[in-house]
């Protein structure tokens, strides 16, 4: 499969729609799409997210890329599907800021990996505290590009503990990345470098393995 | 020296008397005001009086009457978003790729925001001549359309809308061209360009020679006075040859490169600015700020060719007084040339 996954990364890196289609339909052609997806898609994103993190790999190569194989899982493996992976109650969402990118590549990356999650989009303090309340999340990721926000998510925290509400939150944007210690000072219970990190969080989560950890 | 001349020796990659600092401070002049940060960016007196306040606290080597990157999209009638504790941001994009086929430039004698920073300079500039350099601002044609159309949407029109990315570069040339030239008309010394999405960690090398650096090149050469590019935290070493080659002067680092390799690479053809963490200097103590300026001194301060400063191109607001006192402090004492420390200096970090 090693072989497989290269051909599709390295497809999708240089923005070759046509080429990532015939890898993934050759995929499916010898497995079920869930399978598919997480032998070719999920290894592939991963690969690119860590890249990314390493300075070799630009973001708009990851942001393309997750949009692909979004539309590609989208096609095999549509939300209602029973296939879709037994996961948490989770949403995503832009903190008091209005930089979407880094939301909309973790968002398309983890439905391309078979998560289903509400994206909340861009958010208020208040008005996110009463959404994971009504909604009755588990996992709560939180994007930020610029500090004051990232500076937000502790009370964000404080406002939910403060209601009973023990929401798992993980964050993730250039201020975590700047300051590696800012997750913890803001009470996160982990912090994600890349898309792929937001993959393996929730997988740890779904198995109730996660402690409070930084994905590296 | 002034700052002025200092400044100047630094990027003609010749040692001044000690290494130039340019502490990129904007927010903070709302607070030395005692007024909110939109109240402080309604009047240009206000940023005049703000600039000339933080440069004799800090006697930094620049003034720096920027308001906000969304100053420029106001002018396209973009809204803009305050907040009470950092930057104001442009409200939602206001561009579809289709209305890219009818979209024109405003004009900047039109606009009321950018008429207040061209005040905001020329008042600056009435008050210190040419002994302090008063950088103007303006965003890359090529990184204007994250807040023009949104970052998702853009990118797809980079990679997948060859003709309309084209129109769309040419109508922000005129406009990028036009504001820079008011700013050096009303006083401006020189014309930070920001382009962060030419940073690596924004789009690939051969992208970055296809589209962002033809269109530096062409604006650039029609701005009339020198440019400084700036890629706003974003990653550089792979592209900073190409960078120097669209004809900036200096160009702006990010704190998640090597400092010292750049200065290498760079070979005199094109100066740095750079590269404290903006983000992490909130928590810095005194003694950290210190070691992080000799750090980057003592890496690339010899020769020239160095101004000391944040990576991002703006400090952030939550950065403590104590943090600034300690950044100019230590390169008061540790900047000055020939910086002969440096031979027996141990970073402690292995090298």
């Amino acid at each position: 499969m090693e072989f497989e996954i290269r051909r599709f990364r390295e497809s999708l890196e240089s923005l070759d729609r046509i080429g990532a289609d015939a890898v993934f339909g050759q995929a499916l052609a010898r497995m079920t799409p869930l399978q598919a997806v997480e032998s070719l898609v999920v290894p592939a994103l991963e690969q690119i997210g860590a890249a990314w993190q390493a300075g070799t790999v630009a973001l708009s190569q990851v942001y393309m890329s997750g949009l692909y194989c979004e539309q590609l899982v989208e096609r095999v493996l549509p939300p209602s599907d029973p296939d879709r992976k037994r996961q948490p109650r989770a949403a995503i969402a832009v903190l008091d800021d209005h930089h979407l990118l880094g939301k909309q590549i973790v968002y398309a990356v983890l439905r391309a990996s078979g998560f289903e999650l509400f994206d909340y989009g861009s958010i208020g303090r208040e008005a996110l505290v009463e959404r994971v309340i009504a909604d009755r999340l588990e996992v709560l990721l939180i994007s930020v590009l610029m500090l004051p926000s990232a500076l937000g998510v502790a009370e964000v925290r404080a406002r939910l503990k403060s209601r009973g509400c023990a929401v798992r939150i993980a964050v993730g944007g250039a201020p975590f990345l700047f300051d590696p210690e800012l997750w913890r000072e803001v009470g996160a219970d982990a912090m994600g470098r890349n898309a792929a990190d937001a993959v393996r969080l929730l997988e740890g989560w779904m198995g109730d393995a996660g402690d409070m950890r930084e994905l590296r | 020296m002034n700052p002025m001349q200092r400044t100047l020796t630094a990027l003609g990659h010749r040692e001044p008397d000690q290494a130039p600092l340019f502490l990129l401070t904007t927010l903070h002049g709302a607070g030395g005001l005692g007024m909110s940060i939109q109240d402080y960016f309604s009047s240009a007196a206000n940023v005049v009086e703000g600039q000339l306040r933080l440069l004799e606290k800090y006697r930094s080597d620049c003034l720096y009457p920027f308001f906000y990157a969304g100053l420029e999209t106001e002018a396209w009638g973009c809204e803009t978003v305050f907040r009470a504790d950092g930057p104001a941001n442009a409200g939602a994009p206001f561009l579809t790729a289709a209305g890219i086929d009818t979209l024109k430039a405003p004009e900047v004698k039109a606009a009321p925001g950018l008429q207040r920073a061209l005040q905001a300079i020329a008042g600056l500039k009435a008050r210190v001549g040419d002994t302090v350099p008063i950088i103007g601002v303006v965003m890359s044609p090529f990184s204007l359309p994250v807040m023009q159309m949104g970052f998702g949407r853009y990118l797809e029109l980079l990679h997948e809308d060859a003709g309309r990315c084209e129109r769309l570069m040419r109508i922000n040339e005129a406009f990028a061209v036009e504001w820079a030239n008011a700013q050096l008309a009303a006083g401006a010394t020189a014309i930070c360009y920001f382009d962060p999405v030419a940073s690596g960690t924004v789009v690939p090398r051969d992208c970055y020679l296809r589209t962002g650096q033809p269109v530096a090149r062409r604006t650039l050469a029609r701005i009339q006075g020198p440019t400084a590019t700036h890629l706003a935290s974003g990653r550089g070493m792979d592209i900073l040859l190409d960078l120097a080659d669209t004809g900036t002067a200096a160009v702006g680092v990010s704190s998640l490169e090597d400092i010292g390799r750049l200065k290498r690479l760079a070979a005199g053809r094109v100066a740095l600015i750079g590269n404290l963490n903006g983000v992490e200097m909130r928590r810095w103590t005194p003694a950290q700020a210190e070691r992080e300026v000799k750090r980057i001194l003592a890496r690339a301060g010899r020769g020239g060719g160095l101004v000391v400063s944040d990576n991002h191109g703006e400090i952030p607001l939550q950065v403590p007084v104590e943090v600034l006192l300690a950044i100019r402090e230590a390169v008061d004492r540790w900047g000055r040339y020939p910086l002969d420390w440096v031979d027996g200096w141990d970073s402690g970090e292995g090298d």
